[in-house]
C-alpha cells in the first residue's frame, strides 16, 4: 500500500550529521585548521574573498573548511554572512600608484621607473609534481631588496597619458554617487561603476572564457599588458562626524591595467584605449581576465558594433555572478515533479491525438503507448 | 537627542512590522479603514498613523518632503531625521514619502514623482491626514482590492479630490500611491482604485 | 529589542534597513498589480533558486502573531519546504502549521492550495523567472519597453504557434495571465490547472523572485485572466481518475509510479488537503480500509 513520503526534517538533519562526518575525513589524519588554510592555501583564500567581496582571511579560511574545498561553496557562505554586516558607507578611493609592490610587471616597455618586479609567480615554475612537497620539504629563505628607500613606481598608463598616447580615465558622471549593486538592483544600460563592480565580484572562470572569447575574435581590443601589479594598499574612510580621512587598515589586491586598441576621429587625435581590472588578494588571471572584459563592454562607449558575447553587457552581466548561477542551475535537482505532470498529461493527449490522426489517414496505427 | 524630541517605536523590530501589515493591507484592500494600535506621541501637527507609517517605511534611502504645516513645526523635521536618517528634501518631485498634514492643501499631484511607463514604481506615497474616515458610506470605490465595489470617503480634502483622483487614474500604471490617516486610523487609494460621487 | 531567536540575527533573519526596503517594493507593487518591482535582493543563507525571493518577502510580512505554513509541490513535507519552515522556526519563533484554513501566511513553491484561501491570507510564491516575456525575448532592456508600452503580441504568436503545431496551446504550467486588465504576468511555475484560483481570489498574492531581484503582487479581489484565444480557449489540465487515497474529484494529482509494469496511481498533490478528507471519512480505490469503523 502507498504511503506519502514523510519524515523530510529528520532525513535532512541526517544529511547534516552525514556531511559533517564526510567533511572530517579520516580520523586519523590531523584536522585542518582555518590558520593552515589561511597561510598555505592562500590564493584559494584570496578567490573566496573576492568572489565573496569580503576583505577577511580568517572568514575565508573558515568557509573554506566548511565548505570541504568547495570554493563557491565557500564563496556562497562568506556572501551570506557579508550580507547581515551594517554597513557604514563606502572607502575612499584607494591609490594603487601607492602600493607597497610584491610584483610588478609590463609587457609594453623592457624597462621602465620603478623596474619590474617577477614576485611570487607561478610563471616560470616548470609544472612538475614536486614530491618532494609531500615530505613537507623545509623553504629556503628568499632573497631580500636591498636596502635604500623604495623607488617610485608610476603607473604605465600614467607614463603614456603624460605624452597623450592613451585615453584620460572617464569621470564618474556628476551627481550620482558610485553604484553598489549589493544595495541597489542592477538596471540596464549599466554605466563603468556597476559594470567594474559585477565584473570584481564574478566568477573567475566565467571571466577567464569571456576575456578569452575576445582573444579568439569575439569582440578582439587588441590588448596589451600595460601594467600588472599586486601589493598592499592602504583603504581609507571618511566618518560622517569625523569629516576627514581614517586609515582603515591595509589589504593586498592585484590590478590590471591592458593598454587596448586606439581611437580617433577626424577632430581628436588618436589615443589608446584602457581596459581595467582589480581583484582582492593574487590573482592575476582574474584581473587580466576582467581588464579584458571591462574593455569589451565599453563597446557602446567606443561606438563599436556590438556583436560577441564579451560585449553583450545584459549577457555578461547577467551570467557572471557564480553565487547565483550555480543556485539555479542546481535547483533544478529540487522536485518538479508538478510540472512534469503537467507536461506528462500534454505529451499523452498530443501522441494519442497524432496515432488517431495517423490511423484516420490510413496508414499504420503507431504502436499503443 | 534634544530633551524636547518625542519617542520612536517601544519595540523597532516588531512595532514596524505590525505597522507595515496594517499599511499593506490598507493598499491591498482600497477603502477599508484601520486602526494602527502602536501608540506615538509625534510632534507637531503629525497625526499618530503618519508618523507610525514614516518610523516603519521611511529611512536614509527614502528622501522625505513635508507641507507646509509640517515643516514650520520646528520638531518635525528633527524627529523624522533622528528616528529615520531619511533625508527631508524641499523638492517634491524628489521625495518618495510625501507627508501632508493640511489635508485640504494637497498640493496637485502633478508636483510629486509619479514614476515612468519604464518603471511605474519609482513614484511618490503620499501620506494625507484628513478630518475623518468613513468606511460604508461616501464616494464608490471599484477595482483591484475591492469586491465588486464599496462606499469610503474621506473628509478634509480639496473639494476637487474626484476629479484629482480620476485623473491619477487616468495616468495607469503611472501615478501617486495615497495614504490616508487620521489619528491612529488609515485607509488607502492606490492608484488602481476607480472612485467616483 | 526584542530577543532574536538565533543568537545574532534579527527577527525573521534580515536586517530593518532591508525588510523597509523590500516593504516599500511591496507597497509599490499592490498599487500596481502584475507590475514587476525591481528590488535589492539580498545574499541570503539558501542557495538561489531555493526560494530566496519568496522567503525575504515572508520575512518582511511576519510578525510574531503569525502562523506560517510552507509547501513545496503542494506538499508541507517536502525536504525544502521542511528547510524553509524550520528556517522561520528558528529565526522568528513563529508557530507554523500544515493546515492551509490555520495558516495566515503560505509560502509555496509550484503549487496553490485545493482550499479555497480567505480574506487576509497572504500566499507567498517563489518565483524562478519574473519575466513573461524572457522565453521570448531574453533581453530586460526590450521586455521592459513591452510592458511600458503593453505590448504583448508576442505571447500571442507564441501561443498561436503551439496551436499550429501541436493544436493545442503547449504550456501547461507558468501559464501566462493579465492582471487587472493591464500587466502581463507569470503566475510562477505553478501548472496551469491552478490559475483560475488566482482570479478574485481574497487572498494578498506576493510574487518574490531573488535572484532576478523582482517583487510583484496580485491584490485581493483581482481580476486574473488566462491568456487565450476565442476558438481556444483556456483550459486546466484534466485527471481521469479521482485521487486513489480520498476520492477527490477536481483537485491535482500526482502520479506515482508503483513498479516497472505500468503500475501507476493518481494521489492528491495537496498533502492537506487529502489528509484532511481522508479524516473525514472520504475514501480512494487504493485507501486501507477504515479502521475501527462505527458503521
Amino acid at each position: 500500500m502507498y504511503v506519502a513520503v514523510k519524515g523530510g526534517e529528520r532525513a535532512i538533519a541526517n544529511a547534516h550529521a552525514l556531511l559533517d562526518h564526510s567533511r572530517r575525513g579520516d580520523h586519523a589524519v590531523p584536522e585542518i585548521a582555518p590558520k593552515q588554510i589561511r597561510e598555505q592555501l592562500a590564493l584559494a583564500v584570496d578567490r573566496v574573498m573576492a568572489e565573496g567581496s569580503l576583505y577577511d582571511r580568517d572568514l575565508a579560511a573558515l568557509a573554506i573548511k566548511q565548505a570541504r574545498g568547495d570554493l563557491i561553496e565557500a564563496i556562497f557562505l562568506v556572501r551570506a554572512f557579508r550580507t547581515t554586516l551594517p554597513r557604514f558607507g563606502h572607502g575612499e578611493p584607494a591609490d594603487t600608484a601607492a602600493m607597497q609592490i610584491r610584483r610588478r610587471i609590463s609587457a609594453t616597455y623592457k624597462d621602465l621607473p620603478g623596474g619590474q618586479v617577477l614576485g611570487p609567480t607561478f610563471d616560470y615554475t616548470h609544472r612538475l609534481i614536486d614530491f618532494a612537497l609531500a615530505a613537507g620539504a623545509p623553504v629556503a629563505e628568499p632573497a631580500e631588496a636591498g636596502e635604500g628607500e623604495p623607488a617610485d613606481t608610476p603607473h604605465v598608463t600614467a607614463l603614456l597619458d603624460g605624452e597623450g598616447l592613451i585615453e584620460r580615465n572617464p569621470p564618474q558622471p556628476s551627481g550620482r554617487p558610485v553604484g553598489d549593486l549589493t544595495r541597489e538592483p542592477l538596471a540596464f544600460p549599466a554605466d563603468r561603476d556597476l559594470r567594474l563592480q559585477n565584473l570584481a565580484r564574478a566568477d573567475e572562470g566565467f571571466l577567464l572564457a569571456m576575456g578569452y572569447s575576445t582573444q579568439r575574435g569575439y569582440g578582439r581590443t587588441h590588448p596589451f599588458v600595460g601594467e600588472i601589479r599586486f601589493g598592499e594598499i592602504e583603504v581609507e574612510f571618511v566618518p560622517e562626524d569625523l569629516g576627514f580621512a581614517v586609515p582603515l587598515g591595509r589589504i593586498q589586491v592585484t590590478e590590471c591595467e591592458m593598454v587596448t586598441q586606439f581611437k580617433g576621429t577626424a577632430e581628436t587625435s588618436p589615443q589608446f584605449t584602457r581596459g581595467y581590472g582589480l581583484v582582492f588578494g593574487q590573482s592575476e588571471r582574474k584581473a587580466m581576465s576582467m581588464a579584458l572584459v571591462d574593455r569589451a563592454l565599453r563597446a557602446r562607449e567606443f561606438g563599436e558594433d556590438v556583436v560577441a558575447p564579451a560585449q553583450d553587457e545584459e549577457f555578461v552581466l547577467s551570467h557572471s555572478d557564480n553565487v547565483q548561477a550555480t543556485g539555479f542551475v542546481e535547483h533544478l535537482k529540487l522536485p518538479h515533479y508538478v510540472d512534469f505532470q503537467a507536461e506528462l498529461g500534454l505529451i499523452r493527449q498530443l501522441r494519442r491525438e497524432h496515432a488517431d490522426r495517423a490511423a484516420a489517414a490510413g496508414f499504420t496505427r503507431e504502436a499503443a503507448e | 537627542m534634544s530633551a524636547a524630541l518625542a519617542a520612536g517605536f517601544a519595540s523597532p523590530v516588531h512595532d514596524a512590522q505590525a505597522v507595515f501589515r496594517c499599511v499593506m493591507m490598507a493598499m491591498a484592500r482600497p477603502g477599508t479603514v484601520r486602526r494602527i494600535a502602536v501608540p506615538l506621541d509625534p510632534p507637531g501637527c503629525m497625526q499618530p498613523a503618519a508618523a507610525a507609517a514614516a518610523l516603519a517605511l521611511c529611512d536614509f534611502e527614502t528622501p522625505v518632503w513635508l507641507d507646509e504645516a509640517l515643516s514650520s513645526h520646528p520638531h518635525v523635521r528633527e524627529w523624522l531625521r533622528f528616528h529615520t536618517g531619511a533625508p527631508v528634501v524641499a523638492a517634491s518631485r524628489a521625495a518618495a514619502f510625501a507627508f501632508v498634514a493640511d489635508g485640504r492643501a494637497l498640493p496637485a499631484f502633478s508636483t510629486f514623482a509619479l514614476g515612468t511607463l519604464d518603471y511605474p514604481d519609482r513614484s511618490v506615497t503620499a501620506v494625507v491626514a484628513v478630518d475623518a474616515l468613513h468606511e460604508g458610506m461616501g464616494w464608490r470605490l471599484t477595482g483591484p482590492g475591492i469586491p465588486g465595489e464599496t462606499r469610503f470617503i474621506a473628509e478634509g480634502l480639496p473639494a476637487d479630490m474626484l476629479d484629482r483622483l480620476a485623473g491619477n487614474r487616468g495616468l495607469f500604471p503611472r501615478g501617486i500611491d495615497i495614504v490616508l490617516v487620521c489619528g491612529d486610523r488609515i485607509a488607502a487609494l492606490p492608484r488602481t482604485t476607480i472612485v467616483e460621487a | 529589542m526584542n530577543a532574536p531567536t538565533l543568537t545574532g540575527y534579527n527577527f525573521a533573519y534580515l536586517d530593518e534597513q532591508t525588510k523597509r526596503m523590500i516593504r516599500r517594493a511591496i507597497l509599490k507593487a499592490i498599487a500596481i498589480p502584475g507590475y514587476q518591482v525591481p528590488f535589492a535582493s539580498r545574499e541570503m543563507p539558501m542557495p538561489y533558486g531555493w526560494g530566496t525571493g519568496g522567503v525575504q518577502v515572508t520575512a518582511s510580512v511576519i510578525g510574531p502573531q503569525d502562523v506560517l505554513k510552507v509547501i513545496d509541490q503542494g506538499s508541507d513535507d517536502t525536504t525544502n519546504a521542511v528547510s524553509i519552515r524550520a528556517f522561520f522556526a528558528r529565526t522568528a519563533g513563529v508557530a507554523t502549521t500544515t493546515a492551509t484554513a490555520d495558516a495566515t501566511i503560505i509560502q509555496t513553491r509550484h503549487r496553490i492550495p485545493e482550499a479555497p484561501l480567505t480574506d487576509g491570507q497572504i500566499l507567498v510564491y517563489q518565483v524562478p523567472i519574473p519575466e513573461p516575456l524572457r522565453f521570448l525575448e531574453p533581453r530586460e532592456t526590450e521586455t521592459r519597453t513591452m510592458h511600458a508600452l503593453e505590448e504583448y503580441g508576442l505571447m500571442h504568436v507564441k501561443l498561436y504557434e503551439d496551436i499550429a503545431r501541436h493544436g493545442h496551446i503547449a504550456t501547461t504550467y507558468a501559464y501566462p495571465v493579465r492582471v487587472a486588465g493591464r500587466y502581463l504576468m507569470d503566475p510562477s511555475p505553478t501548472p496551469k490547472f491552478d490559475n483560475p484560483k488566482m482570479h478574485m481570489s481574497p487572498a494578498l498574492q506576493l510574487f518574490g523572485a531573488g535572484r532576478e531581484k523582482r517583487i510583484y503582487a496580485v491584490p485581493p479581489y483581482t481580476r486574473v485572466v488566462s491568456l487565450d484565444f476565442e476558438d481556444h480557449p483556456f483550459e486546466v489540465n484534466r485527471f481521469d481518475k479521482p485521487c486513489a487515497l480520498c476520492g477527490a474529484h477536481g483537485v491535482y494529482l500526482d502520479e506515482v509510479v508503483l513498479d516497472d509494469r505500468g503500475g501507476r496511481m493518481f494521489v492528491c498533490s495537496d498533502t492537506d488537503h487529502c489528509g484532511t478528507r481522508q479524516e473525514q471519512g472520504h475514501r480512494g480505490d487504493l485507501s486501507t480500509p477504515r479502521e475501527g469503523s462505527a458503521a
